[in-house]
């Protein structure tokens, strides 16, 4: 079978920028996401530096400002909350506590939750077993509850929300990757490496671990605006972090009550976390494609047609 | 063909292409054939020639847009099919002309039974009522020769055979009588002796009811066997045409004679003296058994996949493994791979029990027998480009080669099964079958190991393909000096390659011998129906009539 993807690869080897940073330029959606994503981590690096000043100050002539207008200045482009802080300074500084926390709970819980999984579904065992009754008893714990007495018992930190928001989300994780794992487990390459003499560690990672890894990435890329919004309704209820401090999920909670009057306060927020979200799953979903050697070809195709 | 009256089916300068991402691909260009009533058209040619694709073009299967039909015609009595709208289509199909299929598993509805599915080609063209479809249903079911199908009409598919299943497609195919019946490739997913039953089910529906048969098979013995004229096909063209005996006696197109070439040769090669070499493998008494779990009211059962193996294989010599699905030959090359736990039996390799053996003494034996899997579509990890697969063994073994000399050594070994060396950037799914087999068998040549197990290597491809592999083994074998245990399903392929044939029945060892005594004069009753039931021509039959 002749597919067009060995043809490109030969200018791939002379090319000084990494083949995948190319192709992925060449898919608009992916690459608007990549901006986007690139856009947002530099805020919550930079972000606190520059205007950070800004996100504290009440400016009573600005009470409740409307967006798209510039009279009190380029930062209140977006408008301003009920105590007039800029939301633009705020969405920008907020970054920082919002990815921090979501990107640390998600990347916990896919990796506690994803090693997990593949013990559980290669072990014939007992641990296996052990594994799963206690991913059942955290999934039959409302999560909401946990993380109340986990809050509560602990006191409200950043630390202790991230700890939570990961403990309710391992078993997502831990149980999507112990059924395919399950499926992979069967398949031929595996028994053909076993019969070259592949020990339990190069079959984990070498031969199932990456069949597995897409699926997981794509939950985890889902999780994100989840884990969010989790975390904005931990804060909501006073749990989770705690003023001055605030994130996007919070600045939700706190515009919910103006929606009528001023619907800004909680759309920009709002608007950040899906947009976040998407140019998440975007990207996930086209590393899915790109990291499939019988799908890459579509990538490379784009390309090619549009230098036509 | 020239009296006049036109033919039940004639397809003419038939043009379909496929239309993708990366262009046009052309899958028939300009094919033209024609059935007439009571004769069986062979449709001959290997995965991908085309010939799938004129059927369903007949059938009106081809999805628009990404197929388009560019032109020709498809006349039957004489009126363009090709034109027809969707009811006119649906009156068509199934009482005009029929069709079935390869695989009569995935063909059946599991959650039905077998009366409602065959019923509903009867109410479903409203031919008859409920109780009268029931009626006609029975009889269909004892037409294709189901035994009791009183009682076993409301039997679900997967409480039949294989080959019952597949008389049961072949009944709903003939329950509406239709005039022209199109099997694509029906015998493929049968064992040897259900394919030659199905045949003969074949053969006598048509004499009986008159039907025209287009047969699409890549397989060369079953078109012998059924074919009154064969159309040869060969990437989407035909390249020959001509009645049966021509084809086969006198093939005009340099593919044909290289695919009657790859028929394995009856009668070739005197009784090879045995070989006297030392005992590579000794294997004692070798069992598998299933414990059946206890029911409510059924105490727990025994299940013997493999039941009391015992055979020896000495240096450079190949074993065939022969025995149809179900007869435990896969168990007895998983337990010696130590894939599968034995329940018993030993295997001495070299005097160590293969069994018995530590994690140390496993890889060591890991690195001097190594093994080929049937599918070579699934053998092989997605994604891992073929260098990476090649390597995998010295990965796994450090001391076999240093790192340094990975390259060159992965393109020697391409080189030897026949594969170039930019071969080694690409990924599995970038090849063909029989390319993909080379590669597996690269890769089980990587550590020079001393055996190599072939479990069913071949049967997943075309026929001439096989053969490729074949000749490819047995030179590898007398060049490295290999000793390979042959498993399959298919008596003939081995013919050629094995010195001794061990025949299992049931998990049982009915008969072992050497190959070319083994053929002349099969002692048990089962090995004889395993060497007549391959698919003998028609022609001569006829003759012998």
């Amino acid at each position: 079978m002749e597919t067009p993807g060995e043809t490109s690869s030969a200018a791939a080897r002379t090319s000084p920028i990494p083949l995948p940073l190319r192709l992925v330029f060449r898919d608009p959606m992916a690459a608007a996401a990549v901006v986007f994503l690139v856009a947002i981590a530099a805020c919550a690096l930079f972000g606190p530096m520059l205007i950070g000043e800004l996100v504290e100050k009440p400016n009573f002539r600005a009470r409740n400002m409307a967006p798209f207008s510039l009279e009190q200045g380029f930062a209140y482009v977006l408008g301003a909350d009920t105590l007039g802080r800029s939301l633009l300074a705020r969405l920008v500084v907020g970054a920082r506590n919002t990815l921090g926390i979501a990107a640390a709970a998600v990347l916990a819980s896919l990796l506690v939750g994803g090693a997990l999984g593949l013990i559980a579904g290669y072990s014939r065992g007992v641990l296996g077993n052990l594994i799963m009754r206690g991913a059942d008893i955290v999934m039959s714990f409302p999560s909401l509850l946990l993380a109340l007495i986990v809050l509560f018992s602990l006191g409200p930190s950043i630390p202790n929300l991230v700890l939570v928001l990961a403990i309710t989300r391992v078993p997502i994780y831990l149980r999507t990757t112990r059924a395919e794992v399950l499926e992979v487990r069967e398949r031929m390459f595996v028994s053909a490496a076993t019969a070259l003499g592949a020990g339990h560690m190069r079959l984990l990672f070498r031969h199932i671990a990456p069949i597995v890894m897409p699926t997981i990435l794509t939950i985890g890329a889902l999780d994100f605006a989840t884990v969010v919004l989790a975390e904005s309704s931990l804060s909501f209820l006073g749990l989770g972090v705690q003023a001055p401090a605030f994130t996007w999920g919070s600045m939700v909670a706190n515009g919910r009550g103006y929606l009528a009057s001023a619907w800004w306060v909680a759309f920009w927020p709002g608007l950040a976390i899906l947009l976040t979200t998407l140019s998440l799953n975007v990207l996930s979903n086209w590393w899915r494609t790109y990291s499939d050697p019988h799908q890459r070809w579509r990538l490379e195709l784009a390309k090619r047609s549009k230098a036509k | 063909m020239s009296n006049g009256t036109p033919p039940l089916l004639e397809v003419e300068g038939l043009t379909v292409d496929f239309h993708s991402a990366t262009g046009a691909f052309r899958a028939t260009h300009a094919v033209s054939f024609a059935v007439e009533a009571g004769e069986t058209l062979v449709i001959l040619g290997e995965s991908g020639s085309g010939k799938s694709v004129s059927a369903s073009a007949i059938m009106g299967l081809i999805d628009t847009p990404p197929g388009e039909i560019v032109s020709g015609a498809i006349r039957y009595r004489g009126t363009d099919i090709t034109r027809l709208d969707e009811a006119q289509r649906r009156t068509f199909n199934g009482r005009k002309v029929a069709i079935i299929f390869q695989d009569p598993l995935s063909h059946l509805n599991p959650v039905y039974t077998v009366g409602w599915q065959l019923g509903e080609v009867f109410t479903g063209h409203h031919k008859a009522g409920a109780a009268e479809a029931r009626r006609r249903s029975i009889d269909v079911l004892r037409r294709v020769g189901i035994p009791e199908p009183e009682l076993r009409i409301d039997w679900y598919p997967h409480q039949f055979s294989g080959g019952q299943r597949q008389r049961i497609m072949i009944g709903m195919a003939i329950a509406l009588g239709p005039e022209l019946l199109i099997a694509d490739e029906p015998t493929t997913a049968l064992d040897v002796s259900v394919q030659a039953q199905i045949l003969d089910l074949l053969k006598d529906l048509q004499r009986t009811e008159g039907l025209g048969i287009i047969m699409i098979t890549h397989d060369l013995e079953v078109a012998a066997h059924m074919a009154d004229r064969i159309v040869v096909m060969k990437s989407g063209r035909i390249v020959e045409e001509g009645t049966a005996r021509q084809v086969f006696d006198a093939p005009q197109h340099s593919y044909t004679r290289q695919l009657m070439h790859a028929l394995p040769a009856a009668g070739s090669g005197a009784v090879a003296p045995a070989r006297e070499g030392q005992p590579v493998l000794e294997v004692e008494h070798l069992s598998k058994t299933y414990q059946m779990a206890a029911g409510i009211f059924a105490p727990a059962r025994e299940l013997r996949a493999v039941d009391d193996v015992s055979f020896t294989l000495r240096r450079g010599e190949t074993l065939g493994l022969v025995g149809e699905s179900g007869s435990g030959k896969s168990t007895v090359a998983r337990m010696l791979m130590r894939l599968t736990p034995a329940s018993g039996g030993r295997a001495l390799f070299h005097g160590d029990d293969v069994m018995a053996m530590d994690r140390r003494a496993l890889l060591g034996f890991r690195r001097r027998v190594q093994m080929v899997f049937q599918d070579p579509y699934s053998s092989m990890n997605p994604r891992m480009d073929v260098f990476s697969i090649i390597s995998e063994p010295w990965q796994i073994h450090r001391d076999i080669l240093p790192r340094a000399r990975w390259r060159e050594r992965v393109v020697e070994l391409l080189d030897l099964v026949g594969l170039h060396a930019d071969h080694a950037q690409r990924f599995p799914h970038q090849f063909s079958g029989g390319q993909r087999q080379r590669i597996a068998i690269a890769r089980a040549l990587a550590c020079d190991p001393e055996l190599i197990v072939c479990d069913e290597a071949v049967s997943a491809l075309d026929v001439s393909i096989q053969m490729q592999i074949v000749h490819l083994l047995g030179d590898l074998r007398d060049r490295l000096g290999l000793s390979y245990i042959f498993i399959t399903h298919d008596l003939p392929i081995v013919r050629n390659l094995a010195d001794r044939i061990l025949v299992m029945k049931a998990g049982r060892v009915v008969e072992e011998a050497p190959t070319e005594t083994l053929f002349r004069t099969p002692r048990d009753a089962y090995t004889r129906t395993l060497i007549e039931a391959a698919p003998k021509p028609k022609w001569l039959e006829t003759a012998a009539a």
